[in-house]
């Protein structure tokens, strides 16, 4: 079985400012290097309320709050032309406000690592309870709350660090131990809402799909965040500490690693998985990164526009069997940038995207839709790194003009008609290509497209181990049913047999 | 050899541009000295 049918999907967005104000890796740096800066003191007042954020273009179309045909022609700047009165849920997922995810992150702790002041829990609990996707027993995880003259103490005396609502401490990250970096109140927040943000993708994932928890069977983690102690500071595991909380009580699971370039890693492991038969059902998912939130901020400030990247972003797929009801991830022509391939957008583009048509004797007008990246242009743009998702297909169109399957003229129309508009924020791995996944399922089920592309690219040089980048990519076409071809059920058998002996008996008697 | 020849050279390199070991690779029989060459990524 070559096609695993993508069964459902999920995207949430987060609306976390306050996270970002405080642990964000650019203010954060900032404030520690140079204390409060004019960068600084300006920072918040560039800040979206939640209400913008849900008005903002981009995030529905993220949550699937808005048709992505609808976000090409939106006017520009999109920040200055948001849409009126925009639900917080979208078909696909959520935009979750941040005293809700505060909450949600205490739900999703098991060590009492984060406390919350007692009023602000009992507010979140009010909220949370009111949740579509919240059940009894994952609410139950939530709380009372603390003394608010404890959590200064928390603060004050032992390192734990604070956390806001509406510029208040609403509670802290407490350390995991007295001198383990990789326990530190830090790294644990930024685990905790990386875990936080998967819990919420995948709760929506079950109910979309009407898959009772107990029946998924495998989690595969994508995120770019590290789980471990000073001994294995990258151990794991964030899969199945996710699963737990969802009350996936039959899953396992485990986390794929490899920058930008791990969710279609994962998706690629996962599908393997069920293709082979070894797992009736997949899970990959991934929440966001706090350290990415307001990456790019200091050049919104001195633009003067506001600082977009407010948000984490989640998401969860489902793969199981093709039964020819679904859209399906091709395995037999996987895109790999290997070792060898070199390091020139033109290679990497041709392992990546070249490579997979050639082995199935399609060119690049066989493709609908290339899903790269797919980060949002006006993050992007104002801080001089360019729109990406054009630059992404600007270097495919060139490459099909170089092999001669396109001309120079036609590389604009090419780029316009092939290629998509960014929606995702800067939180690195999730604006990677699987963003599009669930766009693109909708339109292959509604025979608008017939092949779309997700490529992703990871930036394995940051880690220092090697100057190679990463990259993968699949295609997705509409189910073939390939699954029920797999060869000869018992039932099968069954039905074969008393055919035959029909047919005999008819013999007989006739 | 041309107008790098012998010159020291800082290579940035972008991860969804062009990537600074593909700039070395380009840049080989320039002459260059190449003293610091690294790719970023902001996205």
């Amino acid at each position: 079985m070559a096609h695993v049918a993508i069964r459902g999907y999920s995207y949430c967005l987060n609306h976390t400012p306050e996270l970002g104000l405080h642990y964000g890796n650019t203010p954060y740096m900032e404030r520690k290097s140079h204390g409060e800066t004019e960068f600084i003191k300006k920072l918040p007042d560039h800040v979206q309320s939640f209400d913008e954020a849900c008005c903002y273009p981009p995030n529905q179309v993220y949550i699937g709050g808005m048709d992505l045909d609808a976000l090409v022609d939106h006017p520009a700047p999109m920040y200055l032309n948001r849409l009126k009165n925009a639900p917080r849920f979208g078909k696909f997922g959520e935009i979750m406000p941040e005293n809700e995810f505060l909450g949600l992150m205490d739900i999703c702790d098991v060590f009492d690592l984060i406390w919350l002041d007692e009023t602000f829990a009992s507010d979140v609990s009010g909220a949370l309870a009111k949740h579509p996707v919240m059940n009894q027993k994952v609410l139950s995880r939530l709380e009372k709350g603390h003394a608010s003259s404890e959590i200064e103490e928390e603060v004050s005396k032992h390192g734990a660090l604070p956390l806001y609502f509406q510029g208040k401490i609403a509670g802290c990250c407490r350390k995991g131990h007295d001198v383990d970096e990789s326990l530190s109140a830090h790294v644990l927040l930024e685990n905790i809402a990386s875990k936080a943000g998967s819990v919420l993708a995948l709760l929506h994932l079950l109910k979309s799909t009407e898959l009772a928890p107990g029946d998924v069977d495998y989690v595969i983690e994508c995120s770019e965040e590290a789980a471990g102690d000073m001994n294995q500071r990258g151990g794991g595991n964030f899969a199945k500490a996710v699963a737990e909380i969802a009350g996936c009580t039959s899953a396992s699971g485990y986390d794929v690693r490899s920058f930008c370039a791990a969710p279609v890693n994962a998706m690629i492991a996962g599908a393997a998985q069920v293709a082979s038969g070894a797992r009736p059902n997949v899970v990959v998912l991934a929440g966001g990164a706090i350290p990415k939130l307001f990456m790019n901020s200091r050049d919104h400030v001195k633009k003067g526009m506001p600082a977009l990247e407010d948000c984490l972003g989640n998401f969860a797929i489902l793969l199981d069997p093709d039964d020819g009801t679904c859209p399906v991830m091709r395995l037999d022509a996987l895109g790999k940038h290997s070792v060898g391939a070199g390091s020139s957008p033109q290679a990497i583009t041709s392992a990546l995207v070249l490579e997979p048509l050639q082995k199935l004797g399609l060119t690049f007008s066989d493709v609908d839709k290339f899903a790269a990246e797919l980060q949002i242009p006006e993050i992007t743009v104002p801080a001089g790194a360019g729109d990406v998702p054009v630059a992404n297909f600007k270097m495919i169109a060139a490459l099909a003009v170089m092999k001669g399957q396109l001309t120079k003229e036609e590389m604009p129309a090419f780029v316009k008609q092939k290629g998509i508009p960014g929606f995702a924020h800067t939180q690195g791995h999730i604006p990677s290509g699987v963003p599009f996944i669930g766009h693109a399922c909708e339109a292959i089920a509604e025979g608008k497209y017939r092949r779309v592309m997700i490529i992703g690219k990871g930036s394995l040089f940051l880690a220092r181990l090697t100057n190679l980048s990463d990259g993968a990519s699949f295609i997705i076409e509409p189910g073939t049913g390939s699954s029920r071809q797999q060869g000869v059920t018992r039932e099968d058998v069954r039905e074969i047999l008393l055919e035959a002996l029909s047919e005999l008996s008819k013999g007989l008697t006739g | 050899m041309g107008k790098l020849a012998g010159k020291k050279v800082l290579l940035l390199g972008e991860r969804d541009g062009v990537a600074a070991p593909a700039m070395e690779e380009s840049l080989r029989n320039s002459g260059a000295d190449f003293v610091f060459s690294v790719t970023e990524c902001f996205v």
